[in-house]
């Protein structure tokens, strides 16, 4: 038998633990990364000339970050490595791949999705304007390139990474100017039994924190987000919200980084046809799959923040528990002890993962609120109230018709910045659980393809 | 008993939406019932051509109808369905010189039917339209021809004709349907049942499912568009355009919308699945498009692709829709097998099935749709 042709998808922790475990196994995987060097988002690698230590761009986190790196350095002889590359499509048991214009279609036996995930966004009127980022981008900024997304930065919305990214810009001597938490605190104390499975991580959360405010940096819980006040023009010029008590105050900054917490990156799921189902705690569609990470389609796994967000210690754990599962499946010889090990341990992880999702709530009410005049879908250009007229016309109700007729979701992004949000908005204005809205159906090209594609 | 009118509907794309609406306006009550959502399958997925240049010459009539409807689709609809009036101009490749020929042709034929082409080839073809790449030969421009939002049009004409007091049921899948005593009985999967003594079939890829009903099968077949879009650029490409070739994989056709998107269409078409209500673009028919695309415009070559899609379209084996009353029930029409042209016509297709059903008799030449080709 000719050995099975195993293909990864994504070079982060997932999709590098998953390659090891093939390669142990005897299996050399096709390993496809959008990104120029392995590591995904959390541990990114820095461009070839960047010299900073691992202490410095990963704090806490050096550690795991060299580790995993050092793995990945290791297993390059052993692996079919394909970096810059997109897997833009995915049918009949083969994925599509473009590198430029150069394309391929790979058939597979198993297809391991580790897609990682993105920033989930709420909407604020006048996000639109040039200085605002996702807190997952400023990070990206820092971490890559050396540079802060402005001069003065408000970081708002809610999640670890608020608090991660923000700590990171002051330790790099960029000038915060506050941190404007969504969550009350009452809602941490009441996760504290779920994030007391993690109690390293929960520390190193604390510390972040103490690191703000040795900095002086002016922390607010329960904030309602206004507005951000900007001009086409100039761009960002601050942040209106309303604190806790309900006082409304502005802060003067020139880019804001806003995020609650993160999305899993599912479109390739949805292109393999894998079945989703709703998520009520973190209020998303999610593949499903079984505990080591099947998919309902035959020889498609899920594993990382791709499949659920449970942050990037479990997408170690996930990624080789779902590449054992593939070989397994394959009928290759897997230790059930260490599959075992693995499953109590993502079990670990997801209980930590349920804190933080109590945590820091995505604040569903904020859509409901939005007001007509602000942007929506950024790609489009569509308004709340422009959604909304269209729902009152035609009564649109469910989240591809609502694309259909309103455009909101159909840019370059695929609604995966808006789509969360417009579901709240549509699901508020319809008086509906936000389930019944269902989810926006992924199309390929998953990220814009090149018309010159396989252009000789 | 669910509801009882003068005419059922069943298929709710844009033939029977638009019947409905010209219905009304004959005074007859109508129940239109759609098994999903309004235009959702072939009539909200095709690619938005409003063109009459190129349909077969005996359509043109039709075409002319529908033409008159689009212009005066806002204040008909009391909706923008983007209509744009902006051309059309068809081309062939150096390599069929003899294409040519045909055009002017169809041009000298088309004229005779209110249908005006100007043939344009060399430096008055690349001035007028400097987009073209070196192997394009010749082109027919249609100034009158244009484009519109699919996406948009069905659910508008639906929405007006119920303004009018249509009744439109979507999500209501029809299982049966039967003739009893002078009505039909139309039974829903959810066991609903409509009663009516004119049954109108406008179900697209299923229409087969309840023609056979009626012991008079049809060989259609099922498939999808192979559809595109771009990233939003500067609106500079007003006219649709298109490509007449005798090679399916060389169909391409592409336009612009007034937002920016280049909506791209056409090479080889794909499967779709009418029992799972889902069509897929096939991976290689979009690069194989977007390889046509780039012999057609080369600068296209420069932008991305966002998304794809297709939808469920019939295909007769003629090209040729079934349209026009049954052959073997009184009280019994139908319009579908539109074989991936009939965006354009649609509005036409309404307004003339309203005038057979209420008057009897209408002036269109129906004869080349009548169901009773196939009969064996």
């Amino acid at each position: 038998m000719a050995e099975p042709r195993i293909i990864i998808v994504g070079a982060g922790p997932s999709g590098t633990r998953a390659a090891q475990a093939c390669v142990a196994a005897g299996i050399r995987p096709i390993v496809i990364d959008e990104g120029r060097r392995d590591g995904g988002q959390i541990y990114r690698r820095q461009p070839d000339n960047f010299t900073r230590p691992y202490a410095k761009l990963y704090g806490t986190e050096a550690g795991r970050a060299q580790a995993l790196h050092e793995t990945f350095d290791a297993l390059k002889g052993a692996i079919d490595y394909r970096p810059e590359t997109l897997v833009w499509n995915i049918a009949a048991g083969q994925v599509w791949t473009a590198s430029g214009t150069a394309q391929e279609a790979i058939p597979f036996d198993a297809l391991l999705l580790c897609t990682g995930a993105t920033d989930r966004l709420m909407p604020v009127k006048g996000w639109n304007y040039a200085g605002t980022y996702s807190l997952g981008g400023s990070q990206v900024a820092l971490k890559s390139q050396a540079v802060s997304i402005g001069h003065k930065v408000v970081f708002m919305g809610s999640g670890p990474l608020l608090y991660l990214v923000a700590s990171q810009y002051v330790e790099a001597g960029a000038d915060v100017a506050a941190v404007l938490d969504t969550a009350p605190f009452s809602a941490r104390l009441k996760a504290l039994p779920d994030l007391l499975a993690m109690p390293s991580v929960l520390w190193n959360g604390v510390a972040l924190t103490q690191t703000l405010k040795r900095a002086g940096v002016t922390v607010q819980h329960g904030v309602t987000p206004v507005e951000i006040i900007g001009d086409v023009e100039s761009g960002v010029g601050g942040v209106r919200f309303r604190t806790a008590s309900g006082r409304e105050d502005t802060i003067a900054c020139d880019a804001v980084a806003m995020g609650h917490h993160l999305r899993p990156e599912t479109q390739l799921a949805d292109l393999a046809r894998c079945a989703f189902a709703f998520d009520p705690l973190t209020r998303q569609w999610l593949p499903e799959r079984d505990g080591d990470g099947r998919a309902s389609v035959a020889g498609v796994y899920l594993a990382g923040d791709g499949a659920k967000i449970l942050g990037a210690r479990s997408a170690e754990a996930s990624g080789r528990l779902a590449a054992l599962a593939a070989l397994a499946d394959l009928g290759l010889p897997v230790d059930k002890g260490e599959t075992a090990s693995l499953r109590g341990d993502v079990a670990n992880y997801a209980k930590f993962a349920r804190g933080l999702a109590q945590a820091f709530p995505w604040p569903a009410q904020q859509a409901a609120a939005l007001p007509d005049d602000a942007i929506l879908c950024r790609c489009e250009g569509v308004t709340a109230g422009n959604l909304r007229a269209v729902m009152r016309e035609t009564g649109a109700k469910e989240a591809n018709r609502a694309k259909a007729f309103s455009r909101v979701g159909m840019g370059r992004c695929q609604g995966r910045y808006c789509g969360l949000a417009a579901a709240e908005l549509i699901a508020a204005e319809a008086d509906m659980p936000v389930e019944q809205v269902g989810r926006l159906r992924g199309q390929a090209p998953v990220k814009p393809l090149t018309i010159s594609i396989g252009d000789e | 008993m669910s509801g009882a009118s003068d005419v059922i509907i069943v298929g709710g794309g844009l033939m029977g939406s638009s019947a409905a609406l010209f219905l009304r306006g004959h005074g007859l009550s109508v129940t239109l019932l759609e098994t999903d959502l309004i235009g959702r399958q072939a009539s909200g997925t095709n690619f938005g051509n409003v063109r009459r240049q190129g349909r077969g010459i005996h359509q043109l009539p039709l075409a002319n109808r529908a033409i008159a409807i689009w212009r005066k689709s806002r204040e008909l609809l009391g909706a923008d369905v983007e209509y744009l009036q902006s051309g059309h101009i068809r081309v062939c490749y150096r390599e069929r010189p003899e294409l040519v020929g045909a055009m002017e042709d169809y041009a000298g034929k088309a004229r005779l039917e209110g249908l005006d082409l100007e043939l344009l080839s060399g430096n008055a073809l690349r001035d007028k339209f400097p987009f073209f790449g070196p192997d394009v030969l010749a082109g027919s421009y249609s100034p009158t021809d244009g484009h519109a939002n699919p996406r948009l049009a069905a659910p508008a004409f639906a929405r007006a004709a119920q303004r009018l007091g249509a009744i439109v049921h979507e999500n209501t899948k029809i299982i049966d349907a039967q003739k009893v005593g002078e009505d039909f009985i139309v039974t829903a999967a959810d066991g609903r049942t409509f009663r009516a003594p004119i049954l109108l079939v406008t179900a697209g890829a299923w229409g087969n499912a309840l023609s056979s009903q009626f012991d008079e099968p049809v060989p259609i077949v099922p498939r999808g568009p192979n559809m595109s879009v771009t990233e939003p650029v500067p609106y500079a490409i007003l006219p649709a355009v298109g490509v007449m070739t005798p090679v399916e994989e060389e169909t391409v056709y592409f336009r612009q919308v007034a937002r920016g998107n280049i909506v791209l269409g056409g090479s080889t078409r794909g499967p779709s699945f009418p029992d799972q209500y889902r069509a897929y673009v096939e991976p290689q028919n979009t690069l194989s498009q977007l390889k046509q695309i780039r012999r057609l415009a080369p600068q296209l070559g420069k932008l991305n692709i966002i998304r794809v899609w297709s939808g469920i379209e019939g295909y007769l084996p003629d090209s040729q829709p079934v349209m026009g009353p049954s052959a073997t029930t009184s009280g019994l029409y139908y319009a579908f097998g539109f074989s991936g042209s009939g965006f354009q016509i649609g509005p036409g297709v309404g307004e003339t099935m309203a005038e057979i059903i209420a008057r009897g008799a209408t002036d269109i030449p129906m004869a080349p749709y009548d169901i009773a080709r196939f009969a064996q």
